[in-house]
């Protein structure tokens, strides 16, 4: 099996806080793999410096390609998808803009997108900052969709989202998952057991733990690394 | 603490010699700014005063900038008052020397932190905006001549007649007016360097790298703020008075104009902002080269070149403007950014990072 | 009332003059962090540029043609020299928005030394219709041409740009770009291209910004300073209007545009109180920033 991403001793220093201090983890093409770890740890860091949106040093490839000193727009045309934290839609653009913004190839799948939010057809139209926040959620990860590239980083999906639209967007990401290799960042360990094979912890900007998904039946390590129990 | 020592001692020895200048006869041909070649000449020292002056105006204007990370566009503002003041109380209210000397302390302090109150609830580049407004209505205003005040346009000569003899504006005077600018920039440098190594300077710094990191400590950055931009003012409207006592009139166009503010700014950034000394070598390579190409361009040969070689060196404004493009594309830091790579590269140790800080 | 009108006339021409030139800095702010101080060079070049070709050039066309020529003149200068600037010295000091401000400051005051000492810095008076110093009557209002012809240029430019910005592709980049660049960027979207349209557009916008001045407010006269002067105004509207917005600098500028003629008209006249427009527009920021201090429409477009 290849590997989608490979990320090998990347450190990101922010403000003079060194914030990832040699982050190293390997995504296989098809797998998913789940970035957990308690609040400021450098999770949504390792997503940014994967994407090219902070200055780091290390090395990141995606496929066979050494992306470490792109910029970012050239990172996601070699097909990653990347849905943001706090659902960061464009709130002056209307939806369809938003999505407008995201076409990428000549034949983008909006079937395929509306098919998954039904609900978007019709809002269009509709300014994205006037959405409640799981139809902004929908639209960043249409977004994402829209190009049905080969690779997703989504950084905590169903954060602040009510218990059934997080089982909706779990069940969309699920489905996504046959065909796509994905790197989620999630808290909700839930979520986590649906979609994941793989779960990599960070604490204080280093990986301290690798494992299959069953390791989060471990109530101890996980009180252990997390601070929470499974 | 013993590099300290030793740039002190430089420091000194640099400031003996510079005092020593007017005692100097020496004739140096084609160097000098002023047409008589000789040293001591009025031209000469004239030039070198002004140098003194702005050196002083750039050091504070750089604890704002280089320091605290405020891009500040109305120094202007403070130098101007420091002229015009301290002018207006001699020439039209003619008040005695300490009494204008008092005055233009107090509107400066007063108006300094008012409009410092009012620009700093703002910060990044409307702070630079907010000030630049308040510079441009301070020029409107003495443009305007109030209650014939200002002298508007056509200027407001300082009457002497107030002035103790050795400063009033006579030819025999240069001498002791450059003293009393070199009396200046070394007091200014002497007051930045305390207040930068004090408690109060570490915080600037910090404001600077982290705002919020200052705020988490339970200190508010506003106050320090208003503090680096208060004594920044100051300095300002000391170097104002100054001037008018050495150049003897205040025209809008030369004391009030945003030309002087982006001087300023030229100077610093020339120099190195944020670094001891890289706003004074800012000030003088700065307004060195501005006095010497105009006395290149009243040569005259200088009308037998032909146009393309004419036409740019006969405007100083390019060619600074040139050379500080040129600066920023491929010398960040400036003079003292160039120099501290050229050591770190001497120690073969990676260099370091000067630049402007903050500019990320 | 007659005065009324006519006052409010000559205000919004104003406005428009303003806007024009506000408006690019506001795109170019909103989209790249950058406060341009080459903006008032661009306004002065497309003055120049109009002169140079309207006196020179095709001074033998029917003077309506050669006006046209020279508008053209005007925008193609600011929209080139604009593109220019952004791709050999704002592009290699990407991410250092500090070292960008100073580098259009060193721009500006290069260029602007380069024309002072190539044309003196005395105005030079440029050829232009005879119409448009004429003026049209309505009723007993006094409306003149030249006032007429900056508003049809504010409004069009104004309409083109919402055009643009909401319905081209590259319109959609810039307003994201406005909000978020960095996402715009993850989403694929090379953004460094927007930044040079958005100063090739400001530029365009600022040639005819600067012409317009000369013809309408200068009468036919072009000065190396122009630029500088015109671009504080423009800098004071952007501010007021909110930094990135086109709306903004639309209402702000008439909002600067009638304060300072009606201020001046009213009050100018006492001695002393000369600069009463300029003065009145600098505490109308005071106060719009002390009341919203991210602008009137701080942050959307």
């Amino acid at each position: 099996m290849s590997t989608a991403i490979d990320i090998t001793d990347l450190h990101v220093t922010i403000g003079g806080s060194h914030i990832l201090q040699g982050v190293s983890l390997q995504v296989a093409s098809g797998e998913v793999v789940a970035l957990l770890g308690r609040n400021g740890v450098g999770k949504t860091t390792t997503l940014r410096a994967l994407m090219g949106l902070v200055p780091r040093s290390g090395a990141v490839r995606v496929g066979d390609q050494d992306v470490t000193r792109w910029p970012p727009h050239r990172i996601a045309r070699l097909g990653v998808a990347y849905v943001p934290e706090d659902r960061d839609v464009f709130s002056a653009l209307t939806v369809g803009e938003n999505l407008r913004l995201a076409e990428q190839v000549a034949a983008p799948n909006y079937d395929g997108v509306y098919e998954l939010f039904p609900e978007l057809r019709q809002r269009t139209r509709q300014r994205a900052g006037t959405l409640s926040g799981g139809q902004q959620q929908m639209v960043a990860v249409a977004r994402a969709l829209l190009n049905e590239w080969p690779v997703l980083v989504v950084d905590e999906p169903s954060k602040g989202l009510a218990p059934r639209l997080v089982s909706e967007l779990t069940d969309v990401l699920a489905r996504v998952s046959a065909t796509t290799t994905m790197l989620v960042v999630e808290q909700n360990l839930a979520v986590v057991r649906r979609l994941a094979q793989r779960v990599v912890v960070l604490d204080h900007g280093v990986v301290v733990h690798l494992g299959p998904v069953a390791d989060l039946e471990d109530a101890g390590l996980m009180r252990q690394l997390l601070g929470v129990s499974a | 603490m013993s590099a300290r020592r030793g740039s002190l001692v430089l420091g000194g020895v640099l400031v003996a010699l510079l005092a020593l200048v007017p005692l100097a006869g020496w004739h140096i041909p084609w160097v000098l700014p002023s047409t008589v070649n000789v040293l001591n000449a009025t031209g000469t020292l004239e030039v070198l005063a002004l140098c003194f002056i702005f050196a002083g105006v750039a050091l504070g204007y750089d604890v704002l900038f280089g320091y605290t990370g405020l891009l500040s566009l109305g120094p202007v503002t403070f130098f101007g008052t420091g002229v015009y003041v301290f002018d207006i109380a001699l020439t039209r209210w003619g008040w005695s020397l300490a009494a204008a000397l008092a005055a233009t302390l107090v509107v400066t302090l007063v108006l300094a932190l008012v409009l410092g109150a009012i620009a700093l609830r703002v910060g990044g580049i409307a702070f630079a905006m907010v000030t630049l407004a308040f510079a441009q209505a301070f020029y409107y205003l003495v443009e305007d001549n109030p209650h014939n005040l200002t002298g508007g346009d056509t200027g407001l000569a300082l009457a002497s007649s107030r002035l103790p003899g050795l400063l009033s504006g006579a030819v025999s005077n240069t001498r002791s007016l450059y003293w009393l600018a070199l009396v200046y920039l070394v007091l200014v440098g002497a007051v930045v360097r305390v207040v930068l190594n004090s408690a109060t300077g570490r915080v600037l710094v910090a404001v600077r790298e982290n705002e919020q990191r200052v705020e988490v400590l339970g200190l508010r950055p506003f106050g320090f703020k208003l503090v680096a931009f208060t004594l920044s003012s100051l300095v300002a409207a000391g170097g104002g008075i100054v001037y008018i006592l050495l150049i003897g009139t205040a025209v809008p166009s030369a004391v009030a104009s945003i030309t002087l503010t982006l001087s300023i700014l030229v100077m610093v950034v020339l120099g190195g902002p944020g670094s001891a000394w890289g706003p004074v070598v800012g000030a003088f390579v700065y307004v060195y080269l501005q006095q010497y190409l105009l006395k290149v361009a009243a040569e005259p040969s200088f009308a037998s070149l032909p146009a393309v070689a004419r036409v740019p060196l006969s405007q100083p404004q390019f060619l600074l403007g040139a050379l500080f493009v040129l600066f920023v594309l491929f010398v960040p830091g400036g003079f003292a950014g160039a120099v501290a790579r050229a050591r770190a590269r001497r120690a073969s140790r990676r260099p370091a990072a000067p630049a402007i800080r903050g500019d990320t | 009332m007659t005065v009324l009108a006519d006052l409010t006339f000559s205000a919004v021409a104003l406005s428009a003059v303003y806007f024009l030139a506000a408006s690019g800095l506001s795109l170019i702010y909103g989209l790249m962090d950058v406060l341009n101080f080459a903006h008032g060079l661009f306004m002065t070049l497309g003055a120049y540029a109009a002169w140079d070709l309207t006196t020179h050039l095709t001074s033998t066309l029917s003077a309506p043609l050669n006006f046209a020529v020279g508008v053209v003149a005007a925008i193609l200068a600011g929209a080139v020299v604009a593109g220019l600037t952004e791709l050999w010295l704002i592009r290699p000091l990407y991410g250092r928005p500090i070292s960008q401000i100073l580098v259009t400051i060193g721009l500006d005051l290069a260029a602007v030394g380069l024309l002072l000492g190539g044309f003196g810095s005395n105005s030079l008076s440029m050829p232009v219709p005879l119409w448009l110093f004429e003026a049209t009557h309505w009723g007993s209002l006094n409306l003149p041409n030249a006032d007429f012809v900056a508003l049809i240029a504010g409004v069009v430019v104004l309409v083109g740009l919402e055009w643009f910005l909401r319905r081209t592709r590259y319109g959609i980049i810039i307003r994201a770009g406005v909000e978020n660049r960095d996402m715009v960027r993850a989403l694929g979207v090379d953004v460094g291209r927007a930044f040079t349209l958005v100063f090739v557009l400001g530029g365009a916008m600022a040639g005819l910004a600067g012409l317009l001045n000369s013809v309408v407010f200068s009468g036919d006269l072009v000065s190396p300073l122009q630029g500088d002067g015109l671009l504080i105004f423009a800098f004071i509207v952007v501010v007021i209007g909110g930094l990135g917005s086109i709306r903004g600098s639309a209402v702000a500028a008439l909002l600067v545009g009638v304060v300072q003629d009606f201020s001046n008209y009213y009050l100018g006249t006492h001695p002393g109180m000369a600069e009463i427009g300029n003065l009145s527009v600098v505490l109308l920021l005071a106060v719009v920033l002390e009341w919203r201090p991210r602008g009137l429409f701080g942050g959307t477009l």
